[in-house]
């Protein structure tokens, strides 16, 4: 196939000289080849990570243990949890951020090829060290994403030195990534491409990219003081040895918070992208998106101690947290606002992008919902660590940063494959989703609520007729990604004719191109006006 | 074709079983039986109507637009794109809501926070998998394990009514009176919460956290650890028992003789040599109920996290240090000190147990007075 299109573009792409086979892909700094690789292995990881929460679904479906040990549970629910957040959601946003951005802002390429390459083949190492470590004696790491001393010191199994180095690993992919991403939006923007010009992806991303440069290094603090703490006799986390477990909460949080918003802003981007288009109306308050996106990016290094609530705080603290918090939600909601006025007589239309958006807009808010809920200190002390919190932070992640995701790639796939997805079997991939992600997560919430516990392998029985239902409806969101891969392939493989537009309501540089974008684009920077 | 409509059918069918059974969970939060419980209710309440106003509202104008605003009608997109008095005006109204908000639930929080002038100071320690409780000076304590049967979990036997959340001893307390927890951890962070008080506090290794709670009506109140603690994290259930003042002195009364009683037999015993027989009869319940959970019921441990006792040196070979592991646990390991939460005759049993189980035939037997001994000599 990549000949015939090879034949079609040699007219004018004279230098598109590559290696074929898996050298191409090997040696590649060309950032639409890496873009591609970023977004493929998401994909695998997605899969993965998904077949994780299959597991772990399987083993709720009814009270009493059928299927694992809690041992084995407690590996599924980390591993399920490090390889979505770090596997694949985070590569799918450098992947897009790879193919768009280069486009978006008039540049021939990412202003660091050769650490572009680095930087993405490093990654499948680091995941093939963590999912190796679930076959070693003990199994993997059973302590959870967030890794709390001393559960994951003192009390880990033999496979924590791997999971600390497959973390370090992650984490200097995704500083290069950041690094990347920042020096390209400085210095290649084409001429007259302003700051407030850039399209709001452009923006979200390079915000994100400062978050990502600030806070991975102290992931790999905390990773590496976990490791000394376990190994070579460090008491940082280890009140005999003068120091405090609750310590390497706040380190980790002071990472984790910023990279929940590492995982939401580029979706904004998206969002933002999106709506405009299908609506055929400019996006309402450019200007304020960006002071959102910022004041959202800033007002994260201040927040990290409302995972910590029952930790034990000084009530100024809890207070402090708490007002922070809560203030989060008016530049989040200045964001819901104008998605909604840019739809406010518009003329939509509604294809798979739009619609995936649209569940965005929805879901995502209802994620924030249960997100200011948990703001208010004293209730949280009845949400905390129960599935109430579960359902949160899947509302935020997976029909929030997933669905943009997903829309992301229904929007670009003609660009990128030069031909239309099939747009029936696209509706029925985001109907499916929709519903069954619902029959999911939602009841996720009345659960936590009746106070079940969230990373417990079994529970006692009131929760029951529910666990069988959220499983159900896992099992069917879990098929529905099947439908994802079928559009894919049958996109890659061919279709209907794209045109460079693509979509009537489209504006920007990455819709001058043809369809599919050629190998070099913007060798000479774009005029814009 | 079948398969298709088997789903069709399947689906309704468990919908409507799961809402028939509905009633056995309460879809929302408990109000609890402490005011504080009541207040938190209330602010939960109030900020999930706040949440389903400003839903309907902003939802409410989304579906008018993608209902009227659709290409398909024939509508000419608007081109404006900007408006600062709208921008001003939704950032100021949700600002507004954030202060009221923030006020009541600024009081619920101090309030939660005084733990002076209690009436009773219980402290409350979590290990790996059970709680312990000392009532502060009143010379009583003891540990509060799951008493749900493993035959039940492994779904051998029918489950009972309260499934994964009944324990051998549950915590009392008086009613009417403040109850001071003081919170903290032998081993990782456990996390203590009992939904009806709207007490969720992580208990801290080397720290002591401060919660309290005043119930008004007697009865049985259930929780369990809310921090991921380890492999066994969802079967360490809270069961608190509120009785009225006079029954629970009443309780505590008893509680002070049985532990005193238990202690002068303990005296008797070192004078006494137990038969093997014996030894590992009540050697075999000790180890199932304490040391199955780590090393197996088969004592094979499990590789990589917890070593075997069988074929072990230590269990074969060097009784001192055999004696010595069990009784002060072994410092950076999971291994916990079975000193101060087991009797000096289970002790005794089940080292002899772990010696002459699973083919470790060593024929040795360890006596009350033996464990005694070791002990003793690790206090001077």
């Amino acid at each position: 196939m990549s000949a015939v299109v090879n034949d079609h573009e040699h007219d004018h792409e004279h230098h598109d000289h590559k290696p074929s086979g898996i050298k191409r892909w090997l040696y590649t700094t060309n950032h639409k080849d890496i873009g591609t690789m970023y977004l493929v292995f998401a994909l695998v990881m997605f899969f993965i990570g998904g077949a994780m929460a299959m597991v772990i679904r399987a083993e709720l479906f009814q009270p009493g243990m059928q299927f694992v040990e809690p041992n084995f549970f407690n590996q599924m629910t980390t591993v399920h949890g490090l390889i979505m957040v770090f596997g694949a959601v985070m590569p799918a946003f450098t992947g897009l951020a790879n193919w768009m951005i280069p486009m978006m802002i008039g540049a021939p390429d990412m202003a660091l090829p050769r650490m572009n390459n680095w930087s993405f083949w490093i990654l499948p190492f680091a995941f093939l060290i963590l999912l190796m470590s679930l076959f070693m004696p003990g199994g993997g790491p059973s302590f959870g994403w967030t890794f709390y001393a001393p559960l994951s010191t003192t009390y880990s199994g033999d496979s924590t030195a791997l999971f600390v180095f497959s973390v370090h690993i992650m984490g200097i992919s995704s500083i290069m990534g950041a690094i990347n991403v920042i020096v390209t939006i400085f210095n290649l923007r084409a001429p007259g491409m302003t700051w407030m010009k850039m399209p709001l992806f452009v923006w979200t991303w390079l915000i994100t990219a400062f978050l990502l440069i600030m806070v991975m290094p102290v992931l790999a603090g905390v990773v590496t003081m976990v490791l000394t703490d376990k190994y070579f006799g460090t008491s940082f986390f280890d009140a005999v040895g003068g120091g405090d477990p609750v310590l390497f909460q706040h380190i980790f949080w002071f990472f984790g918070h910023p990279e929940v918003y590492i995982m939401i802003l580029p979706a904004f981007g998206i969002v933002s992208a999106i709506v405009p288009t299908f609506a055929r109306k400019p996006l309402f308050g450019y200007a304020s998106m960006v002071y959102a996106t910022s004041s959202i990016a800033l007002l994260s290094f201040l927040v990290w101690a409302h995972h910590m609530f029952t930790t034990g705080m000084p009530v100024a603290g809890a207070l402090f947290f708490m007002y922070c918090t809560m203030l989060i939600a008016v530049p989040t909601g200045v964001k819901v606002f104008n998605w909604v006025a840019t739809m406010w007589r518009g003329a939509m239309t509604f294809e798979v992008p739009m619609m995936f958006a649209l569940a965005f807009i929805v879901l995502f808010t209802i994620g924030g919902f249960s997100g200011l809920m948990l703001a208010i200190t004293p209730a949280d002390f009845q949400y905390h660590d129960t599935y109430f919190v579960v359902a949160h932070f899947h509302y935020v992640l997976v029909t929030g940063a997933v669905f943009s995701i997903i829309a992301a790639v229904y929007y670009w796939l003609p660009k990128w494959t030069g031909h239309m997805y099939d747009e029936t079997l696209g509706q029925w991939h985001f109907w499916c989703s929709l519903i069954s992600v619902n029959l999911l997560f939602f009841p996720m919430h009345f659960v936590g609520l009746a106070g079940m516990p969230r990373r417990i392998p079994d529970y006692a029985l009131q929760f029951a007729d529910f666990n069988a239902f959220i499983s159900i409806g896992g099992f069917l969101f879990g098929a529905s990604q099947l439908i994802f891969v079928w559009v894919l392939v049958k996109c890659a493989r061919g279709g209907e004719k794209a045109t460079a537009q693509v979509w009537e309501g489209a504006e920007g540089l990455e819709w001058q191109v043809a369809s599919p974008a050629p190998y070099h684009t913007f060798d000479t920077p774009p005029v814009i006006k | 074709m079948t398969k298709t409509r088997c789903l069709r059918w399947s689906l309704p069918t468990l919908l409507l079983a799961a809402t028939a059974n509905a009633t056995d969970m309460p879809l929302n939060m408990t109000q609890g039986v402490t005011e504080i419980s009541q207040q938190v209710y209330q602010l939960h309440m109030t900020i999930f109507w706040i949440c389903c106003v400003i839903g309907a509202v902003v939802f409410g104008i989304m579906f008018w637009s993608i209902v009227r605003h659709r290409k398909a009608r024939g509508v000419q997109p608007a081109q404006f794109h900007e408006s600062t008095r709208v921008e001003i005006l939704w950032t100021a109204i949700p600002v507004v809501i954030l202060i009221i908000m923030a006020i009541p639930a600024t009081k619920t929080l101090i309030a939660m926070e005084d733990t002076t002038e209690a009436d009773v100071t219980v402290l409350v320690t979590g290990s790996q998998w059970k709680w312990h409780y000392k009532y502060l000076n009143q010379d009583v304590e003891f540990y509060s394990l799951l008493a749900t049967q493993k035959e039940q979990i492994n779904n051998k036997f029918a489950k009972g009514e309260n499934y994964l959340l009944e324990v051998d001893r549950p915590l009392v307390i008086p009613t009417g009176k403040k109850v001071r927890f003081l919170m903290t951890s032998d081993d990782v962070i456990h996390s203590w919460w009992v939904p009806a008080f709207a007490v969720k506090k992580d208990a801290n290794p080397g720290f002591i956290n401060e919660s309290w709670t005043k119930v008004d009506q007697p009865g049985v109140y259930r929780g369990q650890c809310a921090e991921l603690c380890g492999k066994d994290h969802a079967f360490m259930p809270i069961v608190v028992v509120a009785k009225t003042p006079a029954e629970y002195d009443a309780w505590l009364n008893a509680e002070q003789q049985r532990i005193a009683k238990a202690k002068a037999e303990e005296q008797e015993l070192l004078a006494m040599n137990m038969s093997m027989d014996e030894l590992m009869a009540v050697g075999e319940r000790t180890y199932i109920a304490h040391c199955a959970a780590c090393h197996q019921p088969n004592g094979e441990g499990l590789a990589g996290i917890f070593p075997a006792l069988k074929g072990s040196a230590l269990a074969l070979h060097d009784k001192a240090g055999h004696i010595d592991v069990v009784l002060n646990g072994k410092a950076g390991t999971a291994m916990q000190a079975y000193g101060k939460q087991l009797s000096l005759k289970e002790l005794a049993a089940v080292i002899t147990y772990e010696r002459n189980a699973w083919g470790n035939n060593t024929g040795e037997l360890v006596q009350a007075a033996d464990v005694h001994a070791a002990a003793q000599g690790k206090g001077e």
